[in-house]
């Protein structure tokens, strides 16, 4: 198994190899559209030692965290927890952080509850 | 009967209704809401990596401050229940990070999950009760045809949240039915908002927001109820409108005769 799949599995929990790829996941995800690699991709592919390229996929920032694929999955693989492991071993390299507080100010309204700029903190950034 | 209150960062600023209407309606129902002498940010997300400590620190330090005053914990916030209540799971049931949790809090009596956690419904549900609820109603929302958005931290994942059936929840219909509410079941009213990807995709969040709005108001809903100070601006603000959206403590003291109609 390589380093990064090592990883990936640490910081998650879960273990890939149980999906018997039903595709309830993606059937669920409201992210579908915004995702490269469709959550059952995403799992078969950290499960395959392809996390390469899965660092660089634009979807892990578009995750929302909705947890309709954990709800769903009939074998616990949690593919949000993967998709989270993934942004999270991305986000701790140095100088990586995907969202950086020079951007808050554009993106600020008068609206905007002060949780939305923690949450994304948290998932952005380290 | 008294409970621990955390109400968090949003509820002290931008969602302040959503905490002013919740404390006066349950001390008019008999339900004293004592606020935590300490607390901080819960940090508005769960962290889902095993091996993050720090950022379950301050939900571990509320969580604690009710064990000392022999107390359930209530939170109002839809976000802040979901990240509390999943820290409070992992200091039970998760051993590698109870005890590095444990080790760097060094508390006097090591923290094993004890606080019970409840959401403010789940206190109206459980412990006021509906058809209590129904009997102090002064002020029944007859003819008002109203949506309950559940989003997601409220029900998922339905094995550690506990709170309601995760595909077809009641909860905020029986809420409603007791205000004397016509409750409108819709089927995205368990789908995301759009979440905290406002900050990062605009576009896609709003479109989200959208979907539900839409799908509510075509089932007749009139306006939306909600708990979450985030799905409240998703939904209102952050796509292109529908319907008004209100939270839940709003129409709970309307409906005791808390609140007027035009506030």
């Amino acid at each position: 198994m390589s380093d990064l799949m090592q990883t990936v599995q640490r910081i998650s929990g879960v273990n890939p190899r149980k999906c018997m790829k039903c595709g309830k996941c993606t059937a669920s995800c409201p992210a579908y559209d915004e995702m490269e690699y469709h959550p059952h991709q995403f799992v078969d592919m950290v499960a395959s030692g392809r996390v390469d390229e899965l660092l660089r996929s634009k979807g892990i920032y578009d995750c929302l965290s909705c947890f309709a694929c954990v709800e769903r999955c009939p074998r616990s693989v949690e593919p949000a927890a993967l998709i989270e492991a993934v942004r999270v071993a991305v986000l701790r390299e140095q100088g990586c952080n995907h969202l950086k507080p020079q951007q808050i100010p554009q993106r600020l309204d008068e609206d905007l509850p002060q949780q939305a700029i923690t949450a994304a903190f948290r998932k952005y950034s380290k | 009967m008294t409970y621990s209150y955390f109400p968090g960062c949003t509820l002290k600023t931008r969602g302040k209704a959503l905490d002013h209407w919740g404390r006066l309606s349950m001390q008019a129902l008999g339900v004293t809401l004592q606020e935590l002498p300490q607390w901080q940010c819960c940090g508005a997300v769960y962290p889902q990596a095993k091996d993050e400590i720090a950022t379950r620190l301050s939900a571990v330090r509320a969580l604690m401050a009710a064990r000392e005053l022999g107390q359930p914990l209530v939170t109002l916030c839809s976000a802040c229940h979901h990240v509390i209540k999943r820290v409070n799971r992992d200091m039970a049931e998760d051993a590698r990070i109870a005890d590095a949790v444990n080790r760097y809090l060094q508390p006097e009596t090591p923290y094993h999950g004890e606080t019970k956690v409840l959401h403010y419904l789940e206190v109206l549900r459980d412990e006021v009760g509906f058809d209590k609820l129904q009997q102090q109603v002064s002020h029944p929302l007859r003819g008002q045809k109203i949506g309950g958005y559940y989003g997601c931290m409220l029900l998922r994942p339905s094995r550690e949240m506990g709170f309601d059936d995760p595909e077809n929840p009641s909860i905020l219909e029986d809420f409603l039915a007791a205000l004397g509410a016509e409750p409108v079941k819709y089927a995205l009213r368990n789908e995301c908002c759009g979440g905290y990807v406002t900050v990062e995709n605009r576009a896609f969040a709003a479109d989200q927001a959208q979907k539900v709005l839409d799908n509510a108001a075509a089932c007749g809903a009139q306006a939306l109820i909600t708990a979450c100070p985030l799905c409240l601006y998703n939904l209102q603000h952050g796509s292109r409108g529908g319907l008004p959206v209100y939270y839940f403590t709003e129409l709970l003291a309307l409906a005791l005769g808390l609140k007027e109609a035009d506030e």
